[in-house]
């Protein structure tokens, strides 16, 4: 019995678990167990591995990758842990960078043992330089969703420049591949993918990172894919292919759920050019006191609340519950608008509230309630913005134009609770808040949604 | 022109891999609802942690002397166990609350 055989099969069944495992995910009611089933399947390939080898190893590098796994394991568990619901979308695009980096350190290593054997150097290049970008774009990009870096700066002509780097990035490749096999070459080009995958990503607007991280995400299962086409790994090359393609079709779907095309994130982006027509959107806006504002909602019929990043960043899903516990039992019927892209990714703002055990039953998604804003007596904003911005539908020189919405003007009161007036994500004026019948709440969410709830509470 | 036919043919399994494991790839997460999103990019990537088999095997093939690649293979393994073990644990985090409905 060959011992290679063995590890083939493990191999194989780990495959088998990330296709089943995904498809398991694109299940609510069965993507838990896709999860686990996956990971399962990773345990035995990494355990297979170690175990399955073939010719001595000198002990110390036994005790070197396991330490290193032990490390890893208690870093990455305790990340994952800790980290607040609200914070999940960077540390995944910070996992992802991980990931990226790996696969550059296996092509930075492994180059030397290949010199001469041209169409290795390339899958190691290839390797190197989607790695490298697939992790100085995560780190970008994590910078971005947890504030550090909050303006999305550009150089001149920043398109040109990049095309024109990715450009030299492929040619170089072939030189070093085909002329010039030298380590120099090595680290000029993974120095090279480390700027390109910083410019790549810096342009791009932050309310786009989902986006970019669904992408980035798809390049390291690429980086993946040629580290198995390297070492003829099977289980490799199926996890690598498998995120690579799935995760492209999961960035279009992602694109498409915000009316826009990849090309458009990635190169158009918000323009500049459209905030001198909406800024002058202005008018007088209304404000409104937490007493009114509870009385408004104590009789009303129908209640929508629309959730949007600043409630979660408060914390104030719990409060937010609350409130509408309160008025259910006052009678008023309570749903909640989620809108595709509410919070900062597809599906956060769902994960969010389900997290503050709000009934699934009551979030509605944006096809479901548009219908309803007309019979609706108040709408309540809590912290979104760009998602009931109506320029989306009638300004065309509107950076958000075309983007579908929530039609919250249609009800018979909006009230909007923000914390200033400053812009939402797209960095753009919204005119809703201009609205005749929209009411400002100045205020933390959390501390405004206290003081609503402990008002009702009084009536 | 020759070499790449002679490519092609050598590693015709592998291309044959390929092509299938993409339509795969698209095919089963055909129809994913958008709540879906987020968890599924999520344990998308930590399935491509399986680099993480890569850096052993790097740290396999090094010569016990070599500290340099010693150091920058453990480091690879590291940085493969986070994206790994992060990847699942952020996705399961994500989905326990799918599990609550009635």
């Amino acid at each position: 019995m060959n011992k290679k055989h063995i590890l083939d099969i493990i191999y194989l069944i780990a495959s088998v678990t990330f296709v089943i495992g995904l498809k398991m995910l694109s299940n609510p009611q069965s993507a838990r167990k896709g999860n686990l089933f996956a990971a399962a399947g990773m345990f035995f390939a990494i355990i297979g591995t170690i175990i399955i080898k073939h010719g001595t190893v000198a002990p110390i590098i036994y005790y070197l990758i396991c330490g290193s796994i032990f490390i890893g394991t208690v870093i990455g568990w305790v990340a994952a842990k800790k980290v607040k619901m609200t914070a999940m979308p960077e540390m995944v695009s910070l996992f992802n960078g991980m990931g990226g980096a790996c696969a550059a350190l296996i092509s930075l290593l492994e180059f030397q043992h290949y010199v001469g054997v041209t169409h290795k150097i390339i899958i190691i290049l290839l390797g190197m330089v989607i790695g490298s970008i697939s992790f100085s774009g995560s780190i970008i990009a994590f910078l971005k969703l947890n504030g550090t870096m909050k303006k999305s700066f550009r150089l001149p002509k920043y398109n040109i420049i990049n095309t024109v780097l990715l450009i030299f990035l492929l040619g170089f490749i072939s030189y070093t591949s085909f002329a010039n096999q030298q380590p120099l070459c090595l680290y000029l080009l993974f120095a090279s993918a480390l700027v390109y995958g910083i410019l790549f990503v810096v342009p791009i607007g932050g309310a786009d990172m989902p986006v970019v991280i669904s992408l980035l995400n798809s390049f390291t299962g690429l980086a993946t894919a040629f580290g198995g086409f390297l070492y003829n790994n099977q289980v490799m090359l199926t996890g690598g292919i498998l995120v690579g393609s799935a995760g492209t079709f999961l960035t279009i779907v992602m694109c498409h759920a915000m009316n826009r095309t990849l090309t458009n994130v990635l190169f158009g982006g918000f323009s500049e050019e459209g905030t001198s027509a909406t800024s002058s959107a202005k008018g007088s806006i209304k404000d409104i006191s937490v007493t009114d504002a509870a009385v408004l909602m104590n009789y009303s019929k129908t209640v929508v609340i629309v959730p949007g990043y600043g409630l979660a960043v408060a914390q104030a899903q719990h409060v937010m519950h609350e409130l509408e516990q309160l008025l259910e039992s006052r009678g008023v019927e309570v749903k909640y608008a989620i809108h595709p892209v509410a919070g900062r990714m597809p599906g956060h703002m769902n994960v969010l509230l389900a997290e503050s055990n709000v009934d699934y039953e009551k979030l509605l998604e944006m096809d479901d309630i548009n219908s309803d804003f007309p019979n609706t007596d108040v709408v309540l904003v809590v912290g979104a913005n760009d998602v009931v911005n109506p320029a989306a539908k009638n300004d065309s020189s509107s950076p958000i134009y075309g983007m579908p919405i929530l039609d919250v003007e249609l009800a018979r009161h909006i009230i909007v609770n923000k914390r200033s007036m400053n812009v939402g994500y797209a960095g753009i004026d919204n005119e809703l808040f201009y609205n005749p019948k929209t009411s400002m709440l100045f205020g933390d969410a959390k501390g405004v949604l206290t003081k609503l709830v402990s008002e009702l509470k009084t009536m | 022109m020759i070499d790449v036919i002679n490519f092609l043919g050598e590693n015709i399994q592998m291309i044959y891999f390929l092509v299938l494991s993409i339509f795969v790839g698209v095919e089963v997460i055909g129809k994913v609802p958008s709540v879906l999103h987020t968890p599924l990019m999520s344990g998308a990537n930590a399935i491509h942690g399986v680099i993480i088999v890569g850096s052993i095997i790097v740290m396999l093939n090094t010569e016990p002397e070599n500290t340099l690649l010693l150091v920058l293979g453990s480091i690879a393994v590291v940085l493969g166990t986070l994206n790994v073990v992060g990847g699942f644990v952020v996705t399961d985090r994500m989905l326990e609350f799918f599990k609550k409905k009635k």
